[in-house]
């Protein structure tokens, strides 16, 4: 209660004035209403039903209603409306079927005028005429809806939703005839008063209960409805078919919607469960609210706009037994407290960065790129001038970031990943093999990790039979030939690469270092950002302009906002051939601060050129003394986490597949199914179906193993009557035919089916085979020409 | 089964040797069990005791059942007696199947293990050993620590926290608290999440309602012969002699107060249909003022109270079933007991499940909401128009009278119900079966599912039983997630 504005509007010739206010009730209210002069209000409850003036500092309870020494459920009410042409009209729905109305000028005490009990169950809404005195309307949970007309003593005519409850009925501001009302199965009918045999037209609004529904004050054709599927969406009624124009997602269910007066785009809603606040949403910006009330201790169960022309001054009830008058002033505005920021990838991966200029402008550290383009960007907005509200000058920067095509090339995954051979021969060959195909992509580091593993894992057996060309039984003269071999080779191709890699990898810390914001791209072409600040008001909701002349963008990169996911992957040469550089490895394990890479920085380090040289010889002197592969266990393990953070899992995942069980035990599961599905994912991006589906055959993660197993199921119409077929795949059960007959044997096939896509013919695969072999056309005489492939 | 030897018998002689006799309910005889009466077995015979096999073979709609029953055994790689009875009605057996698999086997708050242990605690709460049976092979086969079958000593102290809740569901929901929440989502070492909470809360309800089922349509335990591990139960009977001789002719004369032939039992149907379709056309016949109807569910309430006795006081739990029990002694105590009357009616209009438990329930554990509402409308709109052998007939105020007369004993309460309606259209040996099976249900006897609507079909009793679990589920539901409210706000 510290803010206190004190606000005062003009409205014709009574001015409404007030601030912030609250006053406790005796019970927890369900429902308000305002009288017609919004100087009065109207609480109902289950235990309350009073009559409160709205003084400036205050609610002074004028009247209570409830009367009698044991008052009856018909005072326990469920809505309550005060009719906005007679200030002495009230009606209520009470929770036990009862619509009573109540007349303020009766002089007893007892003000109870009617009472219609022709409900059978809960009445849940009750609704005035906007402009006839006498007509009463009334949905309840019984399904039906009732018009009353006061003079009467009973309904004038009953409307049956022919579904289920109804949650709430609304007369149409603008239709004299018209109102709508809404049902517990998602529906809204729309109804004509004088037609009470069928509605009007009818249409699925939410999924579950629609609770409320609210007519557009100006604008005839909309009708917002809130729903428990936590949505609120406006309609508009104009044309044939509903239409769904906006929609909000809030994060309760809605209990009440309410437009704001005087503001065509502006909603109130307060939430039936969980959530406690209102919200006023502008309806074009549906991801935050543009106004938030945070009063309340419990739920809101009723709100009201005071006045019918004052979009400042909001009611509301509480279970929590407070009434409350809002200011408008006094409002939370959530976007104060939000980062507006956009982010995307285009289809070549160039990334688009836009957000709040100060937030970019305060980063200091940062520095134009080389060869950026600027992306001039305008902000435009009308001002209407019909509007007073305050605005606020935004600004906001782009930045777009490019990437180099050619680093991003993946070629050498894609080569990897078919070639690699994991599983189905010896040990030692499959490491040969792979290494010589890491090396073919001049990837050394690679393939030596891949000839050490073979020497590490084969045992003395395999070596020798592996190696058959060299003296055989005499396992030990393998590994001079690999040291010989590694010997020839590396110190030219490493030599070179390694120098290029180093200034590859100082060039990349100093991005890192330079340009916080920018980690995220990997290359030396990033862009740099240009804003362009004109005083704009596209973020504050309290604001009335139309969207399309809010901003305009000039897109000199036509691809900035397409969708682009390969991204990630571009870095991966860079990343992990850094590591044949010491200096470069040493630098980049301090960075990385992750405790199994830094601890392993001996082992790691071994594996530059140089020193590779020595670890094989260590080996091979360990291995005469037999010391057990096992010994090695864990600077493998170190050196698949060290290529896996890296990001280049796919040598982590092909070696552990290729090692299987000798190593599975040293890695947590949780790890390896990581791994496997990032490997698995990136394969299926580059469409590597085969090789991705190999990987989860060979996997031995029982998540992975399982996933090949998913969605197996193929679902077959019948040829004949052209109906899915459920049972059996050769029986229809519908045309008791035999729906898959072979086209040459004329069979029945109960097996492998396999048909044409072209023409749907089919039959068993081997006749099917044997067929294409002689004959391009199809067995069945269709005339298509099918292939098999 | 055929294993079911002395057991029980023999430690209900130990009870009654320490001088406790127990009084039959029908034959107003103390069980001669000091005799070690040879207790046959049930009827294995198809899937239920209290339904002949053939009653629930035979069904209209053939084959969309035999679908669903094929769909289930292949999903579940079983075909219980449950699902065998429900099938009599495929369109529900379809939800309730749903919302079972989703809670048990679908992605959710709680490990697998852990389901199946708080099923087991559940059922236990009714001595239902047919639920309990089943859950431990399941919570075996999901890789649950057999150790915890030994009793409620072995698990964690976590799960063990959930007693408390679980008692009081069982027995009386109207006494859970939001400090009973608070006690269980306080952070600490065994604390429960809300999305666990409510996972746990919502099985709990399922099995004491389940439970409530399955003493209800007396379903038979499972016949699979796989017996070998040592844990399985051997059904609990406080079956009276009189109970086991399975005919009807032996007349219940405490329960039903003249002995109606079949033709009077005809001219009851009658009466009854008479009664509904007055009781819908005109309603104006007396206008029962706002005090005669709160007195009128009062009295309802109250009433409940006579039906059933305290025949079956001392209950004897074998120790098979104890071991998941704590606190055995706790049971229903009826919600409005003379003199002590004030505990506050739960007021239905002011927490719905439609308006605030779905909300609550869903928001905490996604999709289970939905799951649930469909169950619950389900069986609140099922009807087929008939009722026993006449046709086209509206059951709606039937059917509302039994979920609203399930609701009272629970202490809630709808204003827009005249409650006097209960007492048209339920007799009162309806009533006592009523109460039997939500209450108590595993003092459900044949008799009693025999002496009420005599020439109704067994597919109507077993629609009855489908909308006293889903009424009792309900109620339980809306007490616990009302006091997770209140502990929200």
């Amino acid at each position: 209660m510290e803010k206190m504005a004190r606000v005062t509007t003009a409205l014709g010739g009574n001015a409404l004035t007030g601030r912030t206010m609250f006053c406790h009730l005796d019970a927890p209210a369900n429902a308000i209403s305002v009288c017609r002069d919004a100087a009065q209000v109207v609480v109902a409850g289950r235990n309350i039903f009073k009559i409160y003036s709205i003084e400036e500092d205050q609610f002074v309870e004028k009247l209570n209603l409830r009367v009698g020494r044991k008052p009856s459920l018909n005072f326990s009410c469920a809505d309550v409306v005060w009719h906005q042409m007679d200030e002495n009209l009230l009606a209520t729905a009470a929770t036990n079927g009862v619509v009573v109305t109540w007349n303020l000028g009766k002089p007893s005490r007892n003000k109870q005028d009617q009472l219609f009990t022709e409900h059978k169950r809960t009445v849940n809404k009750v609704c005035f005429h906007p402009t006839e005195v006498y007509m009463l309307l009334s949905g309840s949970q019984d399904g039906y809806m009732k018009c009353f007309d006061l003079r009467k003593k009973d309904s004038v005519s009953t409307f049956s939703g022919q579904s289920e409850s109804v949650r709430d009925v609304q007369f149409s501001i603008r239709d004299y005839f018209t109102f709508a009302a809404t049902f517990e199965n998602g529906n809204v009918q729309l109804w004509d008063i004088r037609r009470p045999d069928r509605y009007e037209r009818m249409f699925t609004a939410h999924n579950g209960p629609v609770f409320c529904c609210d007519w557009h004050p100006e604008d005839r054709g909309w009708l917002a409805t809130g729903g428990r599927d936590k949505m609120v969406k406006v309609w508009d009624m104009n044309t044939t078919r509903a239409k769904e124009i906006y929609c909000v997602q809030t994060i309760a269910s809605v209990a009440r919607v309410k437009w704001r007066p005087e503001c065509k785009h502006h909603i109130a809603t307060c939430s039936m469960m969980v959530d406690h606040n209102i919200y006023v949403w502008d309806v074009r910006r549906p991801f935050i609210p543009s106004a938030m009330f945070e009063e309340h201790k419990d739920v809101t169960t009723g709100i009201v706009w005071r006045h019918l022309h004052d979009p400042y001054f909001l009611l509301s009830g509480s279970k929590d037994s407070t009434l409350y008058q809002h200011i408008f002033k006094d409002a939370s505005q959530p976007i104060d407290r939000a980062n507006p920021e956009g982010l995307c990838y285009s289809l070549y991966g160039d990334l688009a960065f836009a957000a709040k200029e100060s937030l970019i402008s305060s980063d200091s550290n940062r520095k134009p790129y080389i060869g950026d383009r600027r992306h001039p960007i305008f902000f435009k907005r009308k001002l209407d001038p019909t509007e007073q509200f305050e605005y606020i000058s935004s600004s906001s920067a782009l930045s777009v970031f490019e990437t180099d095509v050619e680093s991003g090339s993946m070629d050498w995954f894609v080569h990897t990943a078919k070639q690699y051979a994991l599983a189905g021969r010896p040990l030692a060959e499959l490491c040969d093999h792979n290494a010589k195909v890491a090396k073919g992509l001049d990837r050394n580091q690679v393939a030596q990790t891949w000839t050490m593993l073979r020497i590490i894992y084969s045992s003395l057996g395999t070596v020798s039979s592996t190696n058959l060309n060299h003296s055989m039984g005499k396992g030990s003269t393998a590994l001079p030939l690999m040291n010989s071999f590694n010997l020839k080779d590396i110190p030219s191709g490493l030599g070179s690469e390694s120098r290029l890699d180093r200034s590859k990898g100082e060039s990349r810390t100093e991005n890192i270092l330079m340009d916080s914001s920018s980690t995220l791209i990997n290359n030396e072409d990033n862009e740099e950002t240009e804003g362009s600040d004109v005083p704009a008001d596209y973020l504050l909701g309290d604001v009335e302009a139309d969207e399309d002349d809010l901003y305009m963008m000039d897109h000199e990169n036509p691809h900035a906002e397409e969708q682009e996911y390969s991204l990630p992957q571009e870095a991966f040469p860079l990343r992990h051939e850094i590591v044949d550089n010491p200096s470069a490895l040493d630098h980049l394990q301090d960075k990385a601060d992750s405790p199994h890479v830094s601890g392993n920085e001996a082992e790691t380090v071994s594996l530059t050129p140089v020193e590779s040289f020595s670890l094989i010889s260590i080996s091979h002197s360990l291995y005469e003394n037999r010391l057990p592969s096992d010994f090695f266990n864990p600077i493998v393990r170190d050196t698949l986490l060290f290529y896996a953070e890296q990001g280049d899992v796919q040598t982590a995942v092909s070696v552990l597949i290729v090692l299987g069980d000798r190593i599975r035990k040293e890695i947590d599961e949780q790890t390896q199914e990581h791994w496997y599905t990032s490997y698995i994912d990136l394969l299926q991006r580059f469409q590597l179906w085969n090789i991705s589906n190999e990987v989860i055959k060979l996997s031995t993660c029982r998540a992975i193993n399982c996933l090949n197993q998913a969605s197996t199921t193929l679902h077959v119409n019948c040829s004949n009557c052209k109906r899915p077929m459920s049972n059996r795949g050769w029986i229809c059960d519908r045309c008791r035919q035999c729906a898959s007959m072979c086209a040459v044997c004329h069979h029945v096939v109960k097996g492998l089916f396999v048909w044409c896509q072209g023409c749907s013919h089919g039959g068993h695969l081997q006749h099917i085979m044997k067929w294409l072999e002689t004959s391009s056309h199809c067995p069945a005489g269709c005339g298509h020409l099918c292939e098999y492939t | 089964m055929n294993r079911l030897g002395p057991g029980p018998v023999g430690s209900a002689t130990a009870a009654s040797a320490a001088g406790q006799y127990r009084v039959c309910g029908n034959c107003r005889k103390v069980p001669r069990q000091e005799k070690r009466v040879q207790v046959s077995p049930p009827l294995t015979r198809g899937p239920s005791a209290f339904i002949p096999e053939n009653e629930v073979m035979q069904a209209n709609g053939l084959d969309e059942r035999t679908n669903l029953l094929v769909e289930e055994y292949s999903t579940s790689g079983r075909l219980d007696n449950i699902t065998q009875v429900m099938s009599i009605h495929t369109q529900y057996l379809e939800s309730f199947l749903r919302s079972q698999f989703y809670m048990l086997r679908m992605d959710g708050p709680l490990p697998l293990p852990y389901r199946h242990y708080i099923a087991i605690m559940a059922a236990a709460r009714h001595q239902c050993s047919y639920l309990i049976n089943m859950h431990v092979d399941e919570f075996l086969k999901t890789g649950g620590i057999a150790e915890w079958l030994n009793g409620l000593e072995y698990i964690p102290q976590r799960l063990k926290n959930l007693n408390e809740i679980n008692k009081l569901l069982a027995h009386r929901p109207w006494l859970i608290t939001k400090e009973h929440i608070q006690k269980l989502v306080k952070t600490g070492e065994n604390n429960w999440s809300l999305p666990e909470l409510v996972h746990a809360v919502v099985l709990l309800a399922h099995y004491h309602a389940l439970a409530s089922f399955v003493f209800g349509s007396g379903i038979n335990p499972e016949r699979d012969p796989d017996t070998s591990n040592g844990v399985r139960l051997i059904a609990v009977n406080n079956f009276c002699v009189c109970d086991l001789a399975n005919d009807n002719n032996i007349e219940n004369a405490s329960l039903t107060s003249s002995n109606f032939g079949i033709a009077d039992s005809l001219s009851e149907l009658e009466a009854l249909m008479e009664r509904m379709k007055r009781l819908q056309e005109d309603k104006e016949d007396e206008e029962a003022s706002q005090e005669e109807m709160a007195t009128r569910f009062e009295k309802e309430k109250k009433e409940s109270l006579l039906v059933i006795s305290g025949a079956f006081d001392d209950e004897i739990v074998s120790t098979d079933v104890s071991r998941y029990i704590e606190d055995p002694g706790f049971g229903y105590k009826d919600f409005a007991r003379r003199g002590e009357d004030h505990l506050p009616t739960f007021r239905a209009q002011d927490y719905t499940w439609e308006n605030h438990g779905f909300s609550l329930v869903n928001r905490l554990y996604s999709d289970i909401g939905h799951l649930l509402d469909e169950k619950f409308r389900m069986v609140y709109n099922l009807t087929y128009n008939t009722m026993a052998t006449h046709e086209d007939v509206d059951t709606t105020t039937l059917r509302r009278a039994l979920f609203n007369y399930v609701h009272c004993m629970y202490g809630i309460r709808y204003d827009d119900y005249d409650y006097g309606e209960v007492n048209q259209l339920l007799e009162r040996s309806l009533k006592v079966y009523i109460k039997t099976v939500t209450c108590y249900p595993e003092r459900t006897t044949k008799r009693m599912y025999d002496s009420y609507w005599r020439q109704f079909k067994h597919s109507e009793k077993v629609h009855v039983n489908l909308l006293l679990m889903e009424a009792r589920m309900q109620a339980e539901l809306l007490y616990a997630l009302r006091a997770i409210t209140r502990h929200l706000t």
